[in-house]
């Protein structure tokens, strides 16, 4: 039925001669391999040269040897995140030393962390958008428009989960427009979601008239989230702590996260392997608008209002916070765990400064100087590791 | 017979990567106006030596000589100053730049910073012609060229540098038949001006064509050097570089027809501009190449079949017509191997493992949820199949040789739950005895039903591992037959000239 053949008739075998077996037992010299009957019976010369066979083995031993000891705890904390922890006890210590009888108080690390919830959640989303090689600016405006349409009297009206409901759907919503944009508008991800960030501030002032909206009674449950703790943390900071956990679940174990990799990394690549990269990109956007929503609930708890001023600049703290965490602005490469170092040691700085009654601008100043130096140490050990 | 030093003496090079020792003491030297091949299995240092060459890498330890005085070749810039400039294996050339401001990146024509481009343009146009060809011209985009046009474009960058040293890593990779007789007049050229010649190929036949002296890597040592290239048998080039016999054989192919079910049939398929009204068929368990010039329209037409491309006309798989986009095709068994593995189907900072699983994901996931020892014992497998070396799933695949990254892109869709395999240039880079594995593997799967669409440069490829042959040419197919009724100069002739039987 079938028989062996080669282009040309002296590089033809004998029918049934084994081609390459790569899994010929490795330590047959050559001279022993070409001596094998089914090789084709040419007479192997010997060259006093050649090594013995078994030599990749050795290079290939040694290839694994550093990669045995890299087991996946090492690399979760791999050397930037070592670094990253370094920096947040660095500030610990300050914080000991300049105020020791606040900074290490219960009470102030719980603001921390409250402080750092919004953000962080935003944070969450923004790391899955810039792995997948896109920006989101409207993230500080998404939120602001959130708290503003679920803190309007008809929406109060309903109660508290509807108005919970409310935020989630004009934050996920949004967010669809902007991937809508982005991906199928083939619009720059920069100009959709800046348009973005300027019209939801615009609808939220128009909405709220400009005015700040309070939470009505009745609807306490969401300000709850902030005065109820459980084992000394307030609720926020749990709801925080899902999404992170939620966001780090989809980015490392799920298909989803895996192609958001793929999209950043390599687009062209990502399409060929049949992955539908623009509904990806839509989900990516939707996904940062949905964290948004979370985070306008985590706002309203905290301040009891709903505000058109909510969250200025909060997009700068998240970009700045992702990037500080490791993740490379083109996409491809990143960690959720790096961005919230990354966050708390912007939050820790804010705090410090607070603390020590310094002045608003130097914190700004400070903080500059700790994107550059963040960017620039990752760049050195980027370049050491190649 | 050589009194005066030799223009290039390396010496007990060694190269350590974190994990792999890439070079561990090479030795190399090459004269004036000789062309020296370099030749090695996937992953054996070739690269590594002449990137350690181009100033790109610094070596850990050895002495360079040029021309007997003993250099630091610290930056590319230096190595070039210095005479040797070099064409590497993996393109880079920026893809937003035109042709002539990629050829004079770094050195444009010009003073005082000001750029005076209608020198580069007309410098581009001598060197295009002098490779033969004009039609590239300079203020082209090269995003939107060939991979093909892409080699000359790096080539011609090489040229315009005043060398006594060319490298060249796999120059021929990306060319077809009569590109590379292109190639070697440039060369013949060169070497004739008393320029040397660094030559990597895979392609043993080109070596004894070209070739003056050859020098032999393995596993990052020098196991021989200073072989005469015309005289050296085959097989003990072979046998030096793999330590092992390899039979350049391919797999025993079906000796009927195929009757089985028609996986893929196509009417009419035009791409504007390249493809035009192209109808065949490819059944279940086949093997069908498409042979024909780089350009003639065969990644074209696969793309198309793909859905990576748009075009008119009627692709059926499975006896269902095909939506454009690749998502639907690829849900609905396709998969395709693209030309340019780094640029198409590589993601660099990933991991080996991550690469390869990639377009499968949906099959160790259940709800989305990865089932990673599953996902993992698959990638093993697949990386031993196919020899990837190094071996570890962990590795960023960007730090692997080309051949092994190659392997890569192949082993992520050699798996059997796919109906038509479409392979552009599977084995660009891959070494002999690599080779003769993976035509193994592409045979066992069509075997157990796959039907297989391959495009390849090398017409003896396509002759040896096709069952049938469709001859393409300025995008029309101009012949089909069975393989075995065709040979290689019929073939060549027929690319060529459009001379139908
Ligand atoms: N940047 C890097 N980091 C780590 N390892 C590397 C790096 N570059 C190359 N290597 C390793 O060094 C070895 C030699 O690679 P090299 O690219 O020189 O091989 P090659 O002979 O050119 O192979 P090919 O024929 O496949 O192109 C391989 O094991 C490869 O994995
Ligand atoms: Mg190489």
């Amino acid at each position: 039925m079938t028989e062996a053949r080669g282009p040309k008739a002296h590089e033809r075998s004998p029918a049934g001669a084994e081609p390459v077996d790569p899994a010929r037992p490795a330590d047959q010299t050559p001279a022993e391999a070409s001596g094998t009957p089914s090789a084709g019976g040419h007479p192997q010369a010997e060259t006093p040269d050649a090594p013995p066979a078994d030599e990749h083995l050795r290079v290939e031993s040694q290839a694994r040897k550093p990669a045995a000891s890299q087991g996946p705890l090492a690399r979760f904390g791999q050397a930037r995140h070592l670094g990253l922890v370094a920096a947040l006890v660095l500030l610990a210590i300050v914080g000991l030393i300049t105020q020791p009888d606040s900074f290490a108080t219960a009470s102030n690390l719980v603001n921390i962390l409250s402080l750092a919830s919004t953000i962080g959640v935003i944070t969450v989303g923004m790391t899955f958008v810039i792995i997948g090689g896109g920006i989101d600016l409207s993230v500080g405006a998404l939120m602001a428009l959130a708290s503003v349409w679920a803190t309007t009297l008809a929406t109060q009206s309903y109660g508290p989960f509807v108005m919970i409901l409310c935020a989630l759907l004009v934050g996920a919503g949004a967010g669809l427009v902007n991937g809508f944009l982005i991906s199928y508008g083939r619009m720059v991800p920069f100009i959709a979601t800046l348009a973005m960030l300027v019209a939801a501030r615009g609808l939220a002032q128009r909405m709220s008239d400009r005015k700040t909206q309070l939470i009505q009674q009745g609807n306490e449950l969401i300000v709850e989230l902030s005065t109820t703790r459980v084992l000394g943390l307030p609720v926020l900071v749990y709801i925080f702590a899902l999404v992170v956990a939620v966001g780090w679940v989809l980015l490392n174990r799920t298909t989803f996260g895996r192609r958001t990799y793929a999209v950043g990394g390599n687009p062209e690549a990502a399409r060929l392997a049949g992955i539908d990269v623009r509904r990806h990109t839509l989900l990516l956007y939707a996904l940062s608008g949905l964290c948004c929503g979370i985070a306008a609930v985590l706002i309203m708890a905290r301040t009891t209002t709903g505000s058109s001023t909510h969250g200025d600049l909060y997009e700068l703290d998240a970009i700045a916070a992702v990037i500080i965490g490791g993740t490379l602005l083109t996409g491809g490469r990143g960690t959720i765990i790096g961005s919230i170092l990354g966050l708390l040691i912007f939050t820790v700085i804010t705090n410090l400064f607070i603390l020590n009654g310094l002045n608003t601008s130097d914190q700004l100043i400070a903080k500059g100087l700790i994107i550059v130096v963040a960017v620039l140490l990752q760049r050195r050990s980027l370049e050491s590791r190649t | 017979m050589v009194a005066d030093p030799p223009l290039l003496l390396m010496r007990g090079i060694v190269k350590q990567f974190p994990g792999v020792r890439a070079l561990d003491g090479v030795d190399l030297e090459v004269r004036r106006g000789e062309v020296h091949c370099l030749l090695g299995q996937n992953g054996a240092g070739k690269s590594t030596l002449i990137k350690i060459l181009a100033g790109a890498h610094q070596p850990d330890e050895g002495v360079i000589t040029l021309d007997g005085e003993e250099v630091r070749l610290v930056t590319p810039t230096a190595a070039i100053k210095l005479g040797v400039s070099t064409i590497y294996q993996e393109l880079d050339l920026v893809d937003g730049l035109s042709v002539a401001e990629n050829i004079f990146l770094g050195h444009e024509p010009g003073r005082l910073g000001f750029i005076r481009q209608s020198d580069a343009n007309r410098a581009t146009r001598d060197l295009m012609t002098r490779l033969g060809h004009p039609e590239i011209r300079p203020t082209t985009e090269v995003g939107r060229l060939s991979p093909a046009a892409k080699q000359v474009v790096s080539m011609a960058r090489a040229l315009s540098h005043d060398t006594r040293l060319i490298i060249m890593d796999e120059p021929s990779a990306a060319l077809a038949h009569d590109e590379v007789a292109n190639l070697f007049r440039i060369v013949r050229e060169l070497t004739a001006q008393g320029v040397a010649v660094v030559y990597i190929s895979h392609r043993l036949e080109e070596i004894r064509e070209i070739g003056d002296r050859v020098t032999v890597l393995k596993d990052g040592r020098t196991v021989a050097v200073g072989l005469p290239a015309k005289e050296t048998p085959t097989s003990e080039v072979v046998s030096l570089m793999t330590g092992r016999t390899v039979e350049y054989v391919f797999p025993p192919r079906r000796t009927e027809p195929a009757t089985g079910p028609e996986v893929l049939r196509v009417e009419g398929l035009t791409v504007p501009g390249v493809v035009a009204d192209v109808s065949f068929v490819v059944r279940a368990g086949e093997i069908v190449g498409l042979a024909g010039l780089v350009g003639s329209g065969r990644s074209e037409i696969i793309e198309a079949v793909y859905g990576a491309r748009r075009s008119s006309g009627k692709i059926v798989l499975e006896g269902r017509p095909v939506r454009r986009g690749t998502a639907d095709t690829v849900r609905r068994g396709m998969g395709l191997a693209p030309e340019e593995r780094k640029a198409q189907a590589l993601l660099l900072d990933q991991s080996v493992a991550h690469n390869i699983t990639l377009a499968g994901l949906g099959r160790y996931a259940r709800f989305g949820w990865i089932d990673r020892r599953r996902e993992a014992a698959e990638a093993r497998t697949l990386i031993e199949t196919l020899d990837i070396r190094p071996g570890d799933p962990d590795r960023p695949v960007k730090t692997l040789s080309g051949g092994n990254q190659q392997k890569a892109v192949l082993a992520r869709w050699l798996v059997d739950d796919r109906k038509l395999l479409l392979l552009d240039e599977p084995t660009r880079g891959v070494d002999v005895g690599a080779r003769a594995e993976l035509y193994a593997v592409i045979r066992k799967l069509a075997d157990q039903g796959i039907g297989v669409l391959l495009v390849s440069s090398e017409v003896p490829e396509v002759l040896g591992l096709a069952d049938r042959v469709l001859v393409v040419r300025e995008g029309r197919i101009i012949h089909q037959s069975a393989a075995d009724d065709l040979d290689e100069h019929q073939v060549l002739d027929m690319i060529m000239e459009g001379s139908a039987l």
